[in-house]
């Protein structure tokens, strides 16, 4: 096995991505993401890439468009509210087609939140986010050593379908430092395949080639949006990625993704000495999502249980994997709260018992909101008021 | 008989949708005959922008990307940097560079980016329908400022080639009109300097052309090319606002 080097997430992140042969970073300060441009800002140059601070978000992903339609391999990164900004590129990516990779290492949210961890981007990263129908390509790490891996499996999926590729990760994982050992050689740009629909630099002996996304001749559009869809046919057919732990015996199955699973995983062995039998799956691709294994899992368990740093957005894509025929169950941490073990321990029994503690579920919540609107009923403007 | 003008090679023979007398096809033209005369057409990549320009990546005969609206220059940015032997030129409208794209066209040009721009002032949204744009005149009706453009609600309008000449990176800036055969000409040879400077590795050009769009004006093309006259060259005046003649890496080189 590669020896493994102490290594920041952002960094291994950064340096997967030059080794899988990206040669193009356009991007814009934000935390908790800033050591992958100030890491590109002296790399890209070493390798001979490019690399562009943005003057903004917007900018930093149009760059990213133009390189990308030349075909280099090209990122992006950014935090939550900066990869808001990027969805009007990210939609463009999507409808002319291109392969890139975008990096959002999550923060909490909405607004301007927090700058630790989140993971509350996960319906705008899983649904497209940005206008029009379409998907990106979502891979989740949840190790150091999995965010440096990742850029080139990222890179690869997004050429295989012409689907740009995003990388959810949090800020725990951008900030924390592991053992990091890449998986795979150093990939040399000049030895990728052309790529025949690319622009630039010369059209010599090659037809002209146009990046767009528009459609406005009758039935064109739909036609490129169906054309599209075969692709995300394959992609949800045969590229689905997950792993599994403990899944044989469980009674409990544990769905989380990124941080939250790893916090699951010592949650899992508290249940365990305690006799529970709880297992997990971790979706490693969030779209697309492993559903159908999700389901057969779940057909042998007493109890699903997700644990998310989002009210139940990625629970979301449980509950229609599960399609009711076993309960599920939420245990939520968001606005930049970690999950800890010993909580989700306790929400693991809860699941199981029928007990409520550790579990979140938003009907709980209407009682209270309702209690304290009456007592705010002399409020000089009770409708708006903010309680 | 001999042919004393063709079609450029650089010009698909397509039908433009441009309306009659409107300047965005004089414009195209220029840039057209200008990539034949440099022998870059093989290397060109035309960004085309969001407006009524949207389609010219139909009609150049080059490799094209239709990006977001006012994104040109930072789409023709990441180009330009992942193939530097690319020629890469922004084609847009003022309501495409001078309101939603200013950031980008700002930060293009102060970066100093080896690329080239097109920028048709027409001193009003056309595609959409004759809105106001941040360049329409003091008075000028727009469906969005019916009773004319008030300085006291929308401020004046916005003078671009002489904004970004405050700058320091960018090499070429030049405001040219295509109203008329002699203007037309000077528009020609400013379009064939920006692009030579882009080929020459001199850094950022930047060309304003002075145009009609009598549809959105509600005037006929004659009329319109009055009112480009009387009205819109006093505020927007002819000429070169910057000229350098050598490239920033050349002047840091001689410790200029
Ligand atoms: C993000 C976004 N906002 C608004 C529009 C609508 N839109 C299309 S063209 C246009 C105006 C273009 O005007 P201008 O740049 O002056 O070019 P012209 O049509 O006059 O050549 C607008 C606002 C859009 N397509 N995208
Ligand atoms: S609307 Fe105006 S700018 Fe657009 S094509 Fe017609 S004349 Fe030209």
């Amino acid at each position: 096995m590669a020896e493994k080097v102490l290594m920041k997430g952002n960094e291994a992140l950064a340096e997967g991505a030059i080794r899988a042969g990206c040669r193009f970073f356009a991007g814009y300060p934000i935390t908790p993401q800033n050591e992958v441009p100030e890491y590109m800002s002296w790399r890209q140059e070493e390798v001979g890439g490019a690399f562009v601070q943005a003057e903004s978000e917007v900018a930093a992903v149009n760059m990213l468009y133009g390189a990308a339609a030349t075909g280099v391999r090209s990122m992006t990164s950014s935090s939550s509210p900066g990869v808001s900004l990027k969805q009007e590129g990210i939609t463009y990516l999507a409808g002319s087609d291109l392969p890139c990779l975008i990096v959002n290492v999550m923060r909490g949210g909405p607004g301007l939140g927090s700058i630790a961890g989140g993971q509350a981007d996960y319906t705008q990263a899983t649904r497209g986010g940005g206008n029009g129908d379409y998907r990106t390509i979502v891979l989740a790490p949840f190790s150091v050593e999995e965010l440096g891996n990742f850029p080139k499996k990222a890179f690869e999926l997004s050429e295989k379908y012409r689907i740009p590729a995003m990388i959810l990760a949090d800020g725990i994982l951008g900030q924390m430092m592991e053992g990091m050992s890449y998986n795979f050689e150093p990939v040399d740009p000049a030895a990728l395949c052309v790529k025949p629909w690319a622009i630039g630099p010369n059209t010599t002996g090659r037809k002209r080639n146009q990046v767009y996304s528009y459609g406005l001749a009758e039935g064109e559009l739909e036609a490129m949006v169906l054309k599209r869809a075969e692709r995300y046919a394959l992609v949800e057919r045969d590229e689905v990625i997950y792993e599994e732990r403990n899944t044989e015996d469980a009674d409990v199955l544990i769905v989380a993704y990124g941080i939250s699973a790893r916090a699951s995983i010592a949650a899992m062995e508290i249940a365990r000495a305690k006799g529970i039998k709880v297992g997990m799956i971790r979706p490693i691709t969030l779209w697309p999502f492993p559903a159908k294994r999700i389901a057969e899992l779940a057909s042998k368990v007493k109890a699903v249980l997700c644990v998310e740093m989002s009210l139940g957005q990625m629970k979301v894509d449980v509950d229609l994997a599960v399609n009711g025929k076993t309960p599920t169950y939420l245990h939520a941490k968001s606005g930049a709260f970690f999950p800890v073990a010993e909580e989700i321990a306790v929400a693991i029994e809860s699941a199981l018992n029928g007990k409520k503690e550790q579990l979140f579920n938003l009907a709980d919540l209407a009682e209270k909101a309702t209690n304290e609107r009456a007592e705010a009923k002399n409020a000089p403007c009770k409708e708006g008021a903010l309680l | 008989m001999n042919a004393i003008t063709k079609r450029p090679e650089s010009l698909l023979d397509v039908t433009m949708h441009y309306c009659p007398g409107c300047g965005h096809s004089v414009a195209h033209r220029l840039i057209a005959e200008t990539m034949d005369e440099l022998k870059i057409r093989e290397r060109t990549v035309v960004v085309a922008p969001v407006g009524c320009a949207v389609f010219a990546d139909k009609y150049f005969n080059c490799d094209s990307i239709q990006g977001p609206h006012g994104r040109g220059p930072a789409i023709a940015t990441g180009i330009k940097r992942a193939k530097p032997d690319s020629i890469v030129f922004s084609y847009q409208g003022d309501g495409d560079l001078a309101s939603i794209g200013m950031a980008e066209i700002v930060h293009a040009a102060a970066r100093g980016e080896n690329i080239t721009v097109i920028f048709i002032n027409n001193a009003i949204y056309g595609m959409t329908g004759g809105q106001m744009a941040p360049t329409t005149l003091v008075g000028q009706t727009a469906t969005t400022a019916p009773k004319g453009r008030n300085p006291l609600l929308q401020g004046f309008p916005m003078n671009i080639s002489e904004m970004l000449s405050k700058l320091e990176s960018p090499r070429y800036i030049e405001r040219v009109s295509v109203d008329s055969a002699p203007n037309v000409i000077k528009a020609k040879k400013a379009i064939k300097k920006a692009f030579e400077n882009q080929v020459n590795k001199i850094g950022f050009s930047f060309v304003e052309v002075l145009s009609i769009c009598p549809t959105n004006w509600g005037v006929t093309p004659l009329k319109g090319l009055d009112f480009l006259r009387e009205k819109m060259m006093p505020q927007y005046p002819l000429g070169v606002f910057k000229d350098e003649k050598e490239s920033v890496a050349q002047k840091i080189q001689e410790g200029k």
